[in-house]
Parts: structure tokens; sequence; C-alpha cells
């Protein structure tokens, strides 16, 4: 590549060659795995004998399985709640972390934290805090004499704890996304409006909200599609349960895959969910108006 | 593995389709190059076993086996929780093992059907020696459809009950004799604010063995036979129902306490039975040696242990026994030549008078035919004497369902179960439920 390149009288240019690692890379981990999958989705394979193919009936029997509806209820209810926890507070967080206090500076930088532990390792630590047996959960009932402070143990009440633990985890991102949308609103929008002498309060709704528009976009669609395929915290913290109460669309897909062993059927739910979390997205990006943006600072 | 930043859609669906196709990828791979041994060298057989208190035994024995082999063992252990998905993984890929551990009957019945496994009945057959030396029973519970596939390498493993002896003391109950007697101390217990029975409620299978045993004790063992052999219908046998109320009743009173935020395989049922929160604990024996020697005061000085309750109106003989007639060694079918010959020696060390002295010696019942001369050495003579009579003078010995059932219906029958003690099934879904999946 340096020969070529080097030799070239365009040296240092971007050129399409360019782009071939990372093409490769996708078309190797992303389209080939992709492709194999909705093949598999045609077949009935236990992951020891070879695939045979059985036409659209894990397709047909997806449409028809009651465990199929109520995990995507539940997906659909984890992506609204974690959207509505998240937002608000990535929001408020961002714009104030924009701010170019040192205090905040410093702040930030903590709140930053959660993002740089891995799922499993934040999924085992709430797991410990939140057992009402040996964790601090125990502890905590203790304190205020609550008779059974048992959250895993009610289905509302694991629900929440995975909105929770994936709140605590990814706001700090979204943070982070509001921060930089944030600092890019022009300082004189605000100097006008203190002049005309509106407060903080109304120059966050009517400068910094309109202004941060296509971020919140950017945020939602990650947000969204992230808690479609929300899977780890759910592994390790409720194994879907306490029944199903936590099974949620990629959770049966592995269920189905790896316990077991129905890996056609488990690449149908696979193929289903990476078309809806994709329409979804294009949906979003569509209604929001996020696509007509003129300038790439726009959607920081 | 994770990046710091997560590019939301496209990286995070990728990672379960990778591991779908990783196995696609591997299983034609397999499937093209046939005759190339699996797993390891040219000169190495590996072998997986599950990781838990008593693995130091393989090890030591896998050194010894070494010194004396051309072939060298290579042993692998595999964290217990995630063995079962891992081996089953691969051995529809090329990483498959030469030789593995597993539970016999079900758990390997898909790879008989498939023909991954060499077939050991010649071998078993051909050598007194080797037949002989492992109660009858136990050998054969490892075979499917009256072929030998595995070799017995562990102790028995009948589920016990075992109590706290002081906290059963200081509420003035005895071990409970009859599901009455039971049901007055889970009542006792209660009102004196002790949970009365720990319980992982994040394994199903653990809350599996609460019906396993009342279902044996209501309705006998003849029930779950016919559903084993494949009559969906016996699910709707009228002890299953009685059997699902009884748990249902447990549920409610809040017998188990906070169940579902528990596991037993990171010891954390253990832990809190062992801590004096809850008063009972129904396991596997091998829970007598992870007590001893996670928590050796404990085991010593309050650890108890009983057989299930009877029911006087029921069917099943108060003496009959659920759980694990012990482990296997299977091994896989593409070992063959001077590796199988290998392979087939290193089985025979579990059958050796010095592989059976040291289960003994680490707390273990082996399941060798002189056991009972070995148990007076075991570091809880009083315990493995218990054990090894409650196994072998069992009228029936139920293996594990999750075991006794091929994959298929193992699972729909444990989500069903843990939905029954979520309180999302109702008894009678419970036994609808299982009569259309289990």
């Amino acid at each position: 590549m340096k020969a070529a390149s080097s030799a070239s009288p365009r040296t240092g240019r971007p050129g399409i060659a360019w782009a071939i690692p990372g093409v490769l890379y996708f078309v190797f981990f992303a389209g080939v795995p992709l492709v194999m999958v909705f093949y598999l989705s045609f077949t009935d394979w236990d992951g020891l004998a070879n695939p045979h193919w059985v036409g659209g009936e894990n397709w047909s029997k997806l449409w028809d399985d009651q465990r199929m509806r109520d995990a995507i209820w539940l997906s659909v209810l984890l992506t609204v709640l974690s959207w509505a926890v998240q937002t608000p507070l990535a929001l408020l967080l961002g714009v104030w972390a924009a701010g170019k206090q040192r205090n905040r500076a410093v702040l930030s930088a903590i709140f930053f934290l959660p993002l740089l532990a891995s799922s499993v390792a934040l999924g085992l630590l709430w797991k410990t805090i939140f057992d009402s047996n040996l964790g601090l959960m125990a502890q905590i009932s203790d304190w205020f004499n609550l008779d059974n402070a048992d959250p895993l143990g009610s289905e509302s009440g694991a629900l929440w704890v995975i909105v929770f633990v994936s709140a605590w985890q990814w706001v700090p991102f979204h943070t982070l996304i509001y921060q930089g949308g944030a600092r890019q609103i022009p300082r004189s929008f605000y100097d006008a409006a203190s002049i005309d002498g509106a407060g903080t309060v109304r120059q966050f709704f009517t400068i910094t909200l309109p202004q941060l528009r296509n971020t919140i976009v950017t945020s939602s669609v990650l947000m969204v599609v992230g808690a479609l395929t929300y899977f780890d915290t759910v592994l390790i913290i409720t194994r879907g349960g306490p029944g199903d109460a936590t099974t949620i669309v990629p959770y049966l897909m592995y269920k189905e895959g790896f316990d077991s062993f129905n890996l056609g059927y488990a690449s149908a739910v696979a193929v289903a969910l990476v078309v809806v979390a994709t329409a979804v997205s294009l949906l979003m990006v569509r209604l929001t108006g996020f696509s007509r943006m003129r300038s790439t600072r726009e959607g920081m | 593995m994770r990046s710091l930043i997560p590019l939301g859609r496209r990286r995070r669906i990728r990672t379960p389709l990778v591991a779908v196709a990783a196995s696609l990828l591997a299983a034609s791979t397999l499937a093209g190059c046939g005759s190339s041994g699996p797993g390891g060298g040219k000169d190495t057989l590996e072998v997986w076993v599950y990781q838990d208190g008593s693995t130091t035994i393989q090890e030591d024995f896998v050194e010894q086996f070494n010194e004396s082999s051309d072939i060298d063992v290579d042993l692998v252990q595999i964290p217990g929780a995630n063995y079962q998905d891992r081996m089953r993984t691969a051995m529809g890929s090329s990483n498959a093992p030469d030789i593995f551990f597993n539970w016999g009957g079900g758990s390997i019945s898909d790879f008989v059907d498939d023909d991954l496994l060499v077939d050991l009945t010649d071998t078993v057959q051909s050598d007194p020696e080797l037949k002989d030396a492992f109660i009858p029973s136990i050998l054969d519970a490892g075979a499917v459809d009256g072929h030998y596939y595995g070799i017995p390498m562990r102790g028995v493993q009948p589920v016990i009950l075992f109590y706290n002896k002081t906290i059963f003391e200081e509420a003035g109950l005895s071990a409970p004799e009859t599901w009455d007697d039971f049901e007055n101390a889970v009542d006792t217990l209660l009102a004196e604010d002790i949970t009365p029975i720990a319980l992982g409620g994040l394994d199903s299978w653990t809350e599996q063995m609460w019906l396993e045993y009342l279902l044996d004790r209501i309705g006998g063992p003849e029930v779950f036979d016919r559903i084993r052999n494949g009559d969906s219908s016996a699910w709707g046998d009228p002890a299953v129902l009685r059997a699902a109320q009884e748990i249902k009743d447990l549920v409610d009173k809040d017998a188990f306490g906070n169940f579902q935020s528990l596991s037993q395989t990171d010891d954390g049922v253990s832990t809190f039975f062992a801590q004096g929160n809850a008063a009972m604990h129904l396991m596997g024996s091998w829970e007598f040696a992870n007590q001893n020697t996670n928590q050796p005061d404990f085991a010593q000085n309050d650890l108890a242990w009983t057989t299930f309750p009877a029911f006087p109106d029921g069917a099943g003989d108060p003496t009959d026994v659920v759980g694990n007639p012990t482990n296997y060694w299977s091994i896989n079918s593409q070992v063959t030549g001077d590796k199988l010959d290998a392979a087939i020696e290193f089985l025979k060390v579990s059958a050796s008078q010095e592989y059976a002295e040291a289960l003994a010696a680490n707390g273990d019942v082996p399941v060798t035919s002189n056991a009972t001369d070995l148990l007076d050495q075991s570091p809880a003579p009083e315990f493995a004497h218990f054990a090894y009579d409650l196994a072998d003078q069992a009228p029936s010995f139920t293996l594990s369902w999750d075991q006794a059932l091929v994959t298929a219906r193992a699972t729909p029958t444990l989500d069903a179960i843990s939905k029954l003690f979520a309180g999302q099934l109702s008894p009678e879904e419970f036994v609808d439920t299982l009569q259309n999946e289990g």
C-alpha cells in the first residue's frame, strides 16, 4: 500500500481503496453472518447435524408464538421506559456539563466512568447490589424497616431494575453527545436573549432545546436501537425472569438458540430483530427531518 | 471485547449473529474434513470437565496418566454455569473435546443420534474388570437405548434435604418425616421470621428438584417414567397437578423467601443457608462437599440431612430417590486408532481402586462396587454412609428431569417450572403447558 501510494501523484489523498479494510471487515463480520442467519431461518438446525430446509416453518411459528408476542411487548416497553428515563437525564446533564466551569469538567469526567466498564462487570455489580438476601438491598430494607424489599422478585420490579441499570450505564454516553451538541450553540444567541431579559429556564426552552433538535434524534435513535437489542444485563441479572417477566426479544433469541438449540428458529428471531431495528431507526430519521439536515454539525 | 463507544444497532446486533454464523462455519468445516481429529494436537487428548470442588481429583489422575502414556491428556476445566451450553455448541463444531464430562441419558442422546460418540458397549462387555468395577444400576443409568456411551467418573449424587439442626432445635422442631411435619416446620419457621427454605430461583433446575420429589412421593416413579418415554399426556396425571399445588402453596406462604435473586451456581444459596438465614436446602449430595470446603464450621456444627418427607397417602415409596446417579466420561467418535486406545485407557482409570479412594477422601460417594469399604475414609463418614445407603437401597432412582429428557423437551419443562414458581402459571395452566410442550 505504502509503495503504491507514494508512487502515485496524489500522495496521501483519500481514495476508494482506502475504504477496503472497513468494507471487508463489514462484509465478513456483518454481511456474511447476516446472510447466513437469513438462510438458517429457513432451516431446522440443532447445531449438530447439517441444517435441513423447512421453508417458511420457522416464520409461521414466529408469527403464532405467544412467547414472541410477550417478548416483543416487553422489548417495546423496555425501549419506551429506557428512552423516557434516559433522555431527560442525559439532556439536562449534557447541557449542564457544556458549561466551561472547572467543577463541571471534573464532575463530568466522573459521570463518564460507568461507560468505561464492561456490561458484564456492571451486570454482576448490580446483581449483587439488588440481591435482597445477601446484597445491599438486604441492608437497605433493614435500615428502613421494610419488610420485603425484593425488586428482583416481582415482574415489574425486575423490569425496572433492567431499566435502571441500563440508564446508569448509558446516560453518560448520551450526556457526552448532548454536551457536544450544547457547545455548538453560538454564544451570541444567549447574549441576545439575556439582553432581552430571558432567564435561564426561558433560554433553555427557547434556545437550547430547539437547537439540540437533531442531537435529540441522534441520541434517541441510538437509545431505541440499543434498547431493542439489549441483552447482557438481562442475561446476568434476571436470566429473563422471574418466570419470563424480562424475556425480551434478544434474550428469547439466545434462549432458543443456546438453551433449546433451535438454531433455525433463533435465526428467524434474529432476522426479525434486524429488520425491525433497522426499520425503526430509518423511520425515526425520516419522520424527524434528520435526513434533511444541511450540515453534519447540526446533528452533533 | 466491547469498544468504548457503542455504535448502536450495527455493533450490538452483530454479536449474537456472529456466534450463530461462527457455529455454522465451524459445522461446515467439520463436515468437510471428517477424517481429521477434533481439538488439540495429534498426540494429545483434550478432556473437558465441569469445574467444581471435585476437579482436583481429575487433575491428579491426569498427571499420573500422562507420566506413563505416550499420548498426553490435556484437561480443560469449564466453569459450571455454562458447561452444558459450551459442550453442546462445541460438539457441533470442529473444536469438540475428545473426551468430555456429561450426565448420561438425555444430556447425550442427541449426540448419540448423530453418531458423535464412541459406543463403549463392546469395551465394557469384554472387560469384566471394568464392568464389575461399578454398581450395575449406575453404569446402566448412563446408557442410551441399551448401549454404553459413558464410564462413571464421579460420586453418586442423590438429592438430599439438608437442614440447619441448630435452627431446628431452637424452634423445637425435628427432621420432618412426613409432608405434614414439613408443612408444620415451614409454618413454625415463618412465625419465627426465618426463611424456611433456601432456593436459587435464578437456576430453574433447583426449583425442578422440588417437583421431582413431590411427583415421586405423590404419584410414584411411574408417572415420570411415562413422561420420559415420550408420553407427554402423562403430565396430565393428577399427581402432577397436586405437586404443582403444593409448590404454589409454599410460594404463596413465602416459604422460599426472596428466591428470585439467588443462584446456586455462584454459591449464593449455599452461603445464605450457611449464614443461618434459611433452615432447609434441597440439593444434590455434592452440597455437602461444597459446605465442607467453603464453610467448614457450618458443615460441622449445624448441617444435618434427611430424606425427602413422605406422603402417607401418596403412591411413592418414601425411600425413592431423585438426582443424578453420577457423571460420565464419553469419547468423541472422531477419536480413532492409537488415540482411541489411549482414551479408553484413560476412562479405565475411573474404575481403579485409587480413583475411588480419592473420591471418598474428597467427601464424594464413589459408585464402584466396593465403595462401602471406602466410606470410612471419607472426611464425614456419617454423611458418606447416609448418601450411599440412600442411593443403594432406593427402590427407584429417578434421573433429574432436565438430564432425562431430550433438550427439546427439557427446556420448555424448565421454563414452565420457573413460571410456576414465579406465579405466572397456575397449577392448572402448568399442567396444560407441559402436556403441550414438555
